[in-house]
Parts: structure tokens; C-alpha cells; sequence
């Protein structure tokens, strides 16, 4: 018979290291202690993308959705919910705003999943609720129903793009390995997602595994290889053990392997672990560090697609360009290239992090406006101060500004204002966050990631790096401006793969975008935002009232006073921690 | 573990999805709400939320979402029960036992009639809102 009432629980990594499993296992005891196991199913899924708000219980069929819940809610949920079927309206989400809580969440108004379509729906260790979600059901029509060349051909009509960031044609890719004669050819999958604070292509493989080996396989079949990899890195080790469990099942279903239901055609997937390497994330490097080389990229042409692994035909596609596959096939190239721009069709999947009330996982059409994605999808700044940029791209990216907060996010209009789509990281920020802070923030990442292969990145990753610290110390001259874009470019035209090319990139867009913030630490020797310590002074004013609070926290007790008189910093000793300014009930400490 | 072929991945398939239909997020058309407060409970209410889904599963309706509410005040006539479908009137059914929870999924839910001797009511919509919520 079936259930009754279907409890979800986020298992995504961000929701388990809250105390998710820990709440699991209390709602499993306390399923077990009422006696309603036959019920009541509960359902370990994959990442709902309100991933701030975690950890995320749902409730079906009320479709109550529970946020922050805990191990001690358990009973409750379970004796309220639902034995009485009363809702529990202290755990649902209250929306910044708004005075009642609802399960009317605007987070997912203007979502719209193809990629996270089971995510949060199944459980990603059970290939059966796969099958039932329609899994596995492309690949039949491809094995069953088409020839390789008719999946091609829709493949390359949906108009799909590489997720990985550069957004190049999958089927374009997929047409040049088909049409290479070679005794093997491979497919790989690149899961060596490395941009900070993006976790899309995790929680993809955390939350829906076989849809990745589901259209391996089908790349398989059309460009004819017979064996997949999987390069995913180490610090991965959820999406790591589902997708060893995924592949286990698949094959014992004989859905990968020999003669995939029963037909002739056989594939298989292997994973490779990288060690984290940010450059391993180019194809080329990822590559060689498949064959057990060192990871460091060659120059193009030729192309993997045409001479890849071990020197063969090799398609490699990023994890969520893998799980558009499935969906083409089933709905067909028609529906998928309705969504989406004249130039980027379907969806795209963005880490939502930074000073915004909702982050979180969310895939929205191509072609949503920043503007939807900051104040509808992500409930707006939290702090209420004014939207100042948001970086997409990571290290590779650049800066949108207030001016773009309308323009239409596709590959080329992102391109167009000195940005990239990236593989999805966004990253907002108020006026409070300095701009060369950020900067030198991606650039200590580049440098530090940099294979150290050809000199422009080595050497002119490490040349900006400098200049970028010294403007940030104040000790920056007027030249500075110049030699960054001087060796940015050089940087650019010079570099030999996509790590070094694009480093630059964050420096080039704050410079034309945030000039004036660069000539203000350069010339007037303040940090405008109040980021960059070494040009900050924090003294005390009058309104002091010797309360002491200051002194008492300030690490290196720099702060000396009497009680109940006014404070002075010792500015020579002060480490400008800024613990003092927090602390400060009276406003009567100043920063500048 | 055999393998599968063809036919058995559409069997596996057929099959898991009715045991998901009631978990999917595909848009429902209509849906039943029980009375479980204690008075429903004790009424009976378990067992006729079981002859729904029993029902409902026998005559393979998958469009239609069951739904368990608290007491809706009117514990004189519980088990009670709400059904809200397209096409048909919102109908509040009072004193249903399994064998009329069976007929309400025949007749009711199949749009093809109204179980009259146990309807207690059938609000306006200003009364209930739709949805029963």
C-alpha cells in the first residue's frame, strides 16, 4: 500500500554537516517508537538549494517546508505533523518582510529545474526512484529508438552549451570525436569544480548521480566509446560515495557494462580522484592527470574531442552539461531550445553566495535578469545597503554592476560587460566589500593554483598579485593603474591555457569598473569600503562612556581607560581587528 | 541481480512510478482531506485514509492528492471528509466509513457522481476556502 505521508531530508553536504543525519536518524526513531513505519516514508534526497536556511525537511503530500530543523524538532514534526496532520508553523520559512510564515517560498518562484530536477525529489542512493523519475529512459530511446546520428543531430539541435564556463556547442564537441576514426575513443566527465563558493556540480552528483552516467553512456553510443571516466576531486567524498554506489547499481542492472539491455553496445565508467588542483579543471591538464601525469595543460589544437586521452577521440563535458542530456532526448531539442536566449538555451544552475538573504543552490532560463535573481530569487542585500556588484565567473570572472542589474544573463552578454558565466559561482556584494580587496582575494587564489608552466601566468599572476597588495597597504603610485592593465593583457594574449588567460580577468573588470575605488586607495590613501586594514585607524570619539566592553575584547589589549571614562587605542600596538567597533554598544568608536 | 532488458527496465519503471505518483512534483488536479483530529481518529478516520489509498491504488487514480487536516469542528459527524475535485462540487462528507470512502473514490473521484447520503455539506466558497485550508 502506499504511504501516507512522504517525509524529505536534505542530504546534500551543506545540510549534513548541520546536524542533518543526526535529525534523520531522530526522525527514524522516532518513526519507529510511534509505530507508524508503514506510514510513513522517509526519504534521504538530495540538496534543495536553500541551502542557508538548511537543514530542509519537506513534507509530503501538505507540502509543508520546514527550515533550520534540528534533531529535537524530530518529535514534534512526527507527533504533530504527522499523527494529527496539525502544520508546525514555527519551523516554516518566514520570509524577510513578510509578517506570517508560509510554505510559499519566492526563493523558488522564478526557478525553473532541469538540472536539479531530482534533486530534493529522490533518493540518490536508490536507483529505483531514478528509473521511476523516468531514468535511464533516454538512453533506452537512444539505444532503441535512434541511430547515433539522430542523437547528434538533436544534441546539436537543442543549442546546448558547455556548463563549464566557456559555453562552447556540446553537439559541435560530440560531432568532431564521432567523426575521428580510432580504434577507442573516450568520455569523461568533468566533475574538478574548484571556483570558491561554487558547489553546483556537487550538488548535482550528491543529488542525482545517474543522471551523469546516464548520459555518459548515451555520448558513448553516439561517438562510439566504450569507457567513461569520471574526475572528480577528493574533497568531494559524499558525491564520491554515491557515485561509486550509482555505478555499482547500474551495473548490476546491467544498465552500464556488457551489452547495455541486451543490445551490442557496452559502456563503462571508472572514477579518477583528483587532489584538488584548479588547473586540473582544464581539459587538457585534467587529462593528463587521468593518465597519471603530472596535471598541466598542452597547448590546443589539437582538441581532446579529436586527440584526447592516450591520444583518442575524447569528449569531455562538465557535470551539469552531462544532466541536460537525458532531458534533451526525452522532451526533445524543440521544447529545450524554447527555453532560454536567441544564443543560450536551456537553464543554468548558480551558487548564490554572499551578502544576499537567500543563498543557495538555484537554476534559473537563461536569459533571467540579475535583478530577478538578487530581489526575487535571493530576497534581496541583507544587509539593506546598497547592491555595489556581483562577481560571477570566480577567478576567471568579473564584476556586474548596479548599471547591468538588467541585462539578460547568456554567455555573450555577460562577455559583452567584461564577465563570464563561469561554471555558475555568484557572488554578491554591498558597499561595504573594497573591490581590490576582492581582487587580491581571486588573484592569491590564481597565483597560488598556477602550474607555473609558461611565464605570463606564473610571472604576471604573481606581478598583479604585488601591486594589488601594495595599493591595499597604501603604498600604491599612480603608475600602478597602468601596469595592471599592461600586464593583464600580456597575461590574456600571452598564456597558454584557460587558467592563465583569464586570471586576469578580475583585475581588468574592477579596473574598469571600480577606477575611482582604485585611485582612492592609491591617492587619497583610504579604502572607501573600510576593508583593507592597513589604511584603517580606529579611534575612539567622545560619546565614550568608559563601559570597558572595547578593552575587554580587544585581542592585543591595546585599549586603555579608566572605568566610566572615555577610552584611548593605542594606534602604534592596534592590530585594526576591528573586534572593538563591533563590540561598541555607543557608536562612540571611529573607523576611517 | 539480473540484468535487465528492455522490457523489464518498463516494467520496473511502471511500476515504481505508482509507488511515487503520490510523491512527484507533478501538478495534482484535486485533492481529498481526512479529518484527524482525535475525534476523527477515534472515529475511525485511520481506516478510512487507508480505503482511500487502497481504492485509489486499485483504480489507478494518481491525479488526485490525499491530505490529513485537524479537527474541522464538526466531530458529531467524523469521520469527516473534504474532496475538492475539478468539475464537480467541494463537497464536506460526514460519517464515512470504509465502505463510503470506497464509493467516494467510485463515484466521486472518477467525476462521475455525488455519494448523497453522506454529504453534510457543500460550502460556498467564502465559508472554505479552497484547498480547505
Amino acid at each position: 500500500m502506499a504511504y501516507k505521508n512522504y517525509i524529505l531530508v536534505c542530504a546534500g553536504t551543506a545540510c549534513e554537516s548541520n546536524k542533518g543525519k543526526a535529525l534523520y536518524d531522530a526522525l527514524e526513531k522516532e518513526i519507529t517508537e510511534a509505530g507508524i513505519e508503514t506510514e510513513v516514508q522517509l526519504v534521504k534526497t538530495g540538496c534543495f538549494g536553500f541551502c542557508g536556511e538548511g537543514p530542509i525537511v519537506k513534507i509530503l503530500p501538505e507540502e509543508n517546508f520546514y527550515v533550520k530543523v534540528g534533531p529535537k524538532d524530530a518529535k514534534e514534526i512526527i507527533n504533530e505533523q504527522i499523527i494529527k496532520g496539525r502544520t508546525i508553523k514555527r519551523l516554516l520559512y518566514k520570509e524577510p518582510g513578510k509578517d506570517s510564515p508560509s510554505d510559499d517560498i519566492g526563493f523558488y518562484h522564478k526557478q525553473f529545474r532541469i538540472v536539479l530536477r531530482n534533486c530534493a525529489v529522490i533518493n540518490p542512493e536508490i536507483i529505483d526512484e531514478y528509473i521511476a523519475r523516468d531514468g535511464y529512459g533516454a538512453l533506452e530511446k537512444a539505444l532503441f529508438d535512434m541511430t547515433p546520428d539522430d542523437v547528434l543531430e538533436e544534441i546539436k539541435a537543442s543549442g546546448l552549451r558547455g556548463r563549464g564556463g566557456a559555453g562552447f556547442p556540446t553537439g559541435t564537441k560530440w560531432g568532431f570525436s564521432k567523426a575521428v576514426e580510432a580504434d577507442q575513443k573516450y568520455v569523461v566527465c568533468n566533475a574538478d569544480e574548484g571556483d570558491p563558493g561554487a558547489y553546483m556540480d556537487r550538488s548535482v552528483l550528491e543529488g542525482d548521480p545517474h543522471t551523469v552516467l546516464e548520459a555518459m553512456a548515451i555520448a558513448g553510443y553516439t561517438i562510439g566509446a566504450s569507457k567513461g571516466y569520471i574526475y572528480i576531486r577528493a574533497e568531494y567524498p559524499l558525491a564520491i560515495d554515491r557515485l561509486n554506489l550509482a555505478i555499482k547499481q547500474a551495473k548490476e542492472y546491467g544498465l552500464l557494462g556488457d551489452e547495455i539491455l541486451g543490445t551490442d553496445f557496452s559502456f563503462d565508467i571508472e572514477l579518477r580522484l583528483g587532489a584538488g588542483a584548479f588547473v586540473c579543471g582544464e581539459e587538457t591538464a585534467l587529462l593528463a592527470s587521468i593518465e597519471g601525469k603530472r596535471g598541466m595543460p598542452v597547448p590546443r589544437p589539437p582538441f581532446p574531442a579529436v586527440k584526447g586521452l592516450w591520444g583518442k577521440p575524447t569528449v569531455i563535458n562538465n557535470v551539469e552539461t552531462w544532466a541536460n542530456i537525458p532531458v534533451v532526448l526525452l522532451k526533445g531539442s524543440k521544447w529545450f531550445s524554447n527555453i532560454g536566449t536567441a544564443t543560450s538555451k536551456g537553464t543554468k544552475v548558480f551558487a548564490l553566495t554572499g551578502k544576499i538573504n537567500n543563498t543557495g543552490l538555484i537554476e534559473v532560463p537563461m536569459g533571467t535578469t540579475l535583478r530577478e535573481i538578487i530581489y526575487d530569487i535571493g530576497g534581496g542585500i541583507d544587509s539593506g545597503k546598497p547592491f555595489k556588484a556581483a562577481q560571477t565567473g570566480g577567478p576567471s570572472g568579473g564584476c556586474i554592476t548596479p548599471e547591468f542589474l538588467d541585462t539578460p544573463i547568456d554567455y555573450e552578454s555577460l562577455h559583452a560587460i567584461g564577465s563570464m558565466m563561469g561554471s555558475g559561482g555568484m557572488i554578491v556584494m554591498d558597499e561595504d566589500d573594497c573591490m581590490i580587496d576582492v581582487t587580491k582575494f581571486y588573484l592569491e587564489f590564481t597565483v597560488d593554483e598556477s602550474c607555473g608552466k609558461c611565464a605570463p601566468c606564473r610571472i604576471g599572476g604573481r606581478s598583479c598579485y604585488n601591486i594589488l597588495d601594495r595599493i591595499s597597504k597604501g603604498q600604491g603610485e599612480p603608475e600602478d593603474v597602468q601596469k595592471l592593465k599592461d600586464i593583464g593583457q600580456a597575461m590574456r594574449k600571452a598564456s597558454l591555457c584557460g587558467l592563465g588567460q583569464t586570471a586576469s580577468n578580475p583585475v581588468m573588470s574592477t579596473l574598469k569598473y571600480f577606477e575611482e575605488e582604485y585611485r582612492a586607495h592609491i591617492e587619497d590613501k583610504v579604502c572607501p569600503a573600510g576593508k583593507c586594514k592597513e589604511m584603517l585607524t580606529y579611534t575612539i570619539n567622545d560619546k565614550c562612556i568608559g563601559c570597558t566592553a572595547c578593552a575587554r575584547v580587544c585581542p592585543v589589549n591595546c585599549i586603555d581607560g579608566e572605568v566610566k571614562k572615555p577610552h584611548t587605542i593605542d594606534q602604534k600596538e592596534c592590530i585594526k581587528c576591528g573586534q572593538c567597533f563591533s563590540t561598541c554598544k555607543f557608536n562612540a568608536i571611529d573607523k576611517g | 541481480m539480473k540484468k535487465l532488458t528492455l522490457d523489464d527496465l518498463r516494467a520496473l519503471r511502471n511500476s515504481k512510478k505508482k509507488a511515487m505518483s503520490q510523491r512527484d512534483g507533478e501538478a495534482k488536479s484535486g485533492e481529498v482531506v481526512i479529518g484527524m483530529g482525535t475525534c476523527g481518529i477515534a472515529a475511525g478516520a485511520k481506516s478510512v485514509f487507508d480505503a482511500f489509498l487502497d481504492e485509489m491504488e486499485k483504480l489507478e487514480i494518481t491525479n488526485i492528492v490525499i491530505k490529513q487536516t485537524g479537527c474541522m469542528g464538526l466531530c458529531f459527524s467524523e469521520p469527516t471528509v473534504e474532496v475538492a475535485t475539478e468539475n464537480m462540487p467541494h463537497v464536506v462528507y460526514g460519517n464515512v466509513d470504509e465502505e463510503t470512502a470506497r464509493r467516494i473514490v467510485r463515484d466521486h473521484l472518477t467525476g462521475t457522481a455525488l455519494v448523497s447520503d453522506h454529504i453534510f455539506d457543500k460550502p460556498s466558497m467564502d465559508i472554505i476556502e479552497k484547498g480547505g485550508k
